[in-house]
């Protein structure tokens, strides 16, 4: 008898419990997004702007670093705020960012790229923070004997059509590609600007996530070919010049190298006070000039051009 | 009294948790399918798989079939590899085998995932692309990678059995002039089968959940691999790839969801097969 009350007693803790953690669950984020409205409110009226509240931020693993190195020095200026930068993606940062779990949401794509048919009124929600660029080029083994190849010669390429080196003027050595997943924002990045359209994936094919990896795999394997953001480039892989045009950071911001995208920081709405001071933070000298060169990213507020979500590209 | 109910509650927690994951992992990976927008049938048996196309399909076999290949290849390894080492440490030379074996089978358990991958990306992928065909990359480095992380679940258990052995069993069988390799292999061996198979079975679980390692040197390529040193996909390596790139709720994800399902019906599967191996093992 004694034994069956204390399993009814412990299951009725456990319901109470479990329920109370999901009430206080929805109570901090609340707590998050109300908190850090209202004390920025309060501090409005002090003209010194000592700024408070918490700041929460996750996606874009691409985004991570340069959103981390400039959380610190933010966090330095401002004692009062506490801010903290998650990954797990474009997909998730949007996800959590539409649905109110975080204050900032980053990606490496548009929103509306992400967020379709029936999610398309939560992309119409947020608002789009450009902060940096990141360049994508085209990368082969260094034995490949290639230096550039035209848009159509990738095409061929990425498409299975040409599948030696020697087709393109390179040695005779069969061609092996490292893509990337296909839902992965450098690889939509690389397939809207670089070929224009999307490819199959291809049997035999070898798909990567992490750049690391795909730089390592890519300076091993014969004949191999594949893209990486220009932070990633250094001797162990062969850059690929795109229709003659060299993928370096003036080219970029020229508007003569074509493939690049934003990284954005999206916002569910206009920020609140401390927020917008931290997205307003990115885009100072401070950071564009010093973070966001450092860390191997072009600044924003360089670009001579501008793209919108339909890949127009207008001069600024 | 106290403790009484602490543990109960623990128990009670645990038990919540676990109920909670199952539905919440099932609810997820079923909405494709209660929605309309992909067939069971399809998802099971179709071959082709392309989610960002404009008619995307969501065929998941490649992955199914990927991922039971490198589990099987790597139990094929691995088997034979431990079940000599279990024997010798426990048979052979049970004084400084054992002292040197144990050690270093325990080391391989606390190995991160992620340094197999990266040990299996810079020595065995350069190791088959010199050898043999194909990039190295592919089926037959999964496989070589996974069977040394099972090589410890397997010798482990594999050890504890033959220890747990009657000693009376073996010294009949010493005591009617029976050689060491005839006790071994006519009576050791078929007594300890059914709990040596259950540490096969546990390391395929482990094999066949394995994420990080596989990702690396597998390839991911979403097809049904023609040869072993071709690239291929599991179901955790394309769940790993794809979870953080897509949004929640979006039929891509919740085609991720519904691998995650087939994942976690698979390790019932493996959990009733050592439930059955270890009722056999009761004589």
């Amino acid at each position: 008898m004694q034994f069956r009350k204390s399993w009814i007693m412990a299951l009725a803790l456990t319901s109470v419990v479990a329920l109370s953690a999901c009430g206080n669950n929805g109570g901090n984020n609340a707590a998050t997004n109300n908190g850090g409205n209202a004390a920025a409110t309060n501090t409005q009226n002090s003209s010194g702007a000592e700024l408070s509240g918490s700041i929460l931020a996750s996606g874009s693993t691409a985004l991570q670093p340069l959103v981390e190195q400039v959380a610190e020095k933010f966090m330095d200026a401002n004692a009062g705020v506490d801010i903290q930068v998650q990954g797990g993606g474009s997909g998730t940062g949007l996800t959590q960012v539409a649905e109110k779990q975080v204050d900032i949401g980053n990606s490496d794509v548009f929103a509306e790229e992400k967020l379709k048919d029936a999610d398309a009124e939560k992309a119409a929600a947020l608002v789009d923070h450009q902060v940096a660029v990141v360049a994508i080029a085209a990368v082969s083994n260094p034995d490949a004997g290639v230096d550039t190849l035209t848009k159509q010669q990738l095409i061929d390429i990425f498409t299975g059509k040409i599948t030696n080196w020697s087709e393109v003027g390179g040695a005779d050595q069969a061609i092996q590609i490292i893509n990337r997943p296909a839902s992965s924002g450098t690889r939509a990045t690389f397939e809207s600007f670089a070929l224009g359209t999307k490819t199959e994936d291809l049997p035999g094919s070898i798909q990567e996530d992490s750049s690391g990896t795909v730089k390592k795999i890519i300076g091993e394997t014969p004949g191999a070919i594949g893209y990486l953001a220009l932070s990633y480039l250094d001797d162990s892989v062969k850059t690929l010049s795109y229709d003659g045009v060299e993928p370096s950071v003036d080219n970029v911001i020229a508007g003569k190298y074509p493939v690049w995208a934003y990284e954005h920081m999206y916002t569910n709405g206009e920020p609140n006070e401390t927020v917008k001071a931290f997205l307003d933070y990115f885009l100072t000298d401070e950071v564009q000039t010093g973070d966001v060169v450092e860390l191997g990213y072009i600044p924003a507020s360089q670009m001579q051009v501008s793209r919108d979500v339909a890949g127009t590209v207008t001069a600024k | 009294m106290v403790g009484r109910i602490y543990m109960s509650f623990c128990v009670m927690l645990l038990i919540v948790i676990i109920v909670s994951m199952v539905y919440f992992v099932a609810s997820k990976g079923i909405a494709n399918f209660v929605n309309g927008e992909v067939k069971v049938s399809e998802f099971l048996f179709g071959t082709k798989w392309s989610p960002e196309a404009d008619t995307p399909s969501y065929g998941a076999f490649p992955f199914i079939s990927g991922s039971f290949l490198v589990t099987l290849l790597a139990a094929l390894i691995a088997s034979p590899l431990s079940i000599c080492a279990a024997l010798f440490m426990t048979e052979i030379v049970p004084g400084w085998g054992k002292k040197l074996l144990q050690p270093v089978i325990e080391l391989l358990s606390g190995i991160p995932s992620v340094v197999y991958g990266f040990v299996g990306l810079s020595v065995i992928v350069p190791f088959l692309r010199n050898t043999l065909p194909g990039q190295g990359i592919g089926v037959a480095a999964g496989a070589l990678v996974l069977s040394v992380m099972i090589l410890p679940t397997i010798t482990s258990v594999a050890a504890d059995a033959l220890a747990s052995l009657p000693q009376n069993l073996k010294e009949s069988s010493f005591a009617l002039g029976a050689t060491r390799w005839q006790t071994i292999s006519r009576v050791i061996l078929p007594t300890t089968f059914p709990a040596i198979m259950t540490g096969v079975v546990l390391g395929m679980a482990r094999a066949f959940g394995e994420a990080l390692a596989v990702q690396m040197v597998i390839g991911n390529a979403p097809f049904v691999p023609r040869s072993l040193f071709e690239s291929a996909s599991t179901l955790t390596s394309v769940i790993t790839l794809g979870m953080g790139n897509t949004t929640m709720g979006s039929p891509q994800n919740n085609a991720l969801w519904s691998m995650a399902l087939v994942l976690m019906l698979m390790t019932f599967v493996f959990v009733l097969l050592v439930r059955m191996l270890e009722r056999r093992n009761k004589i």
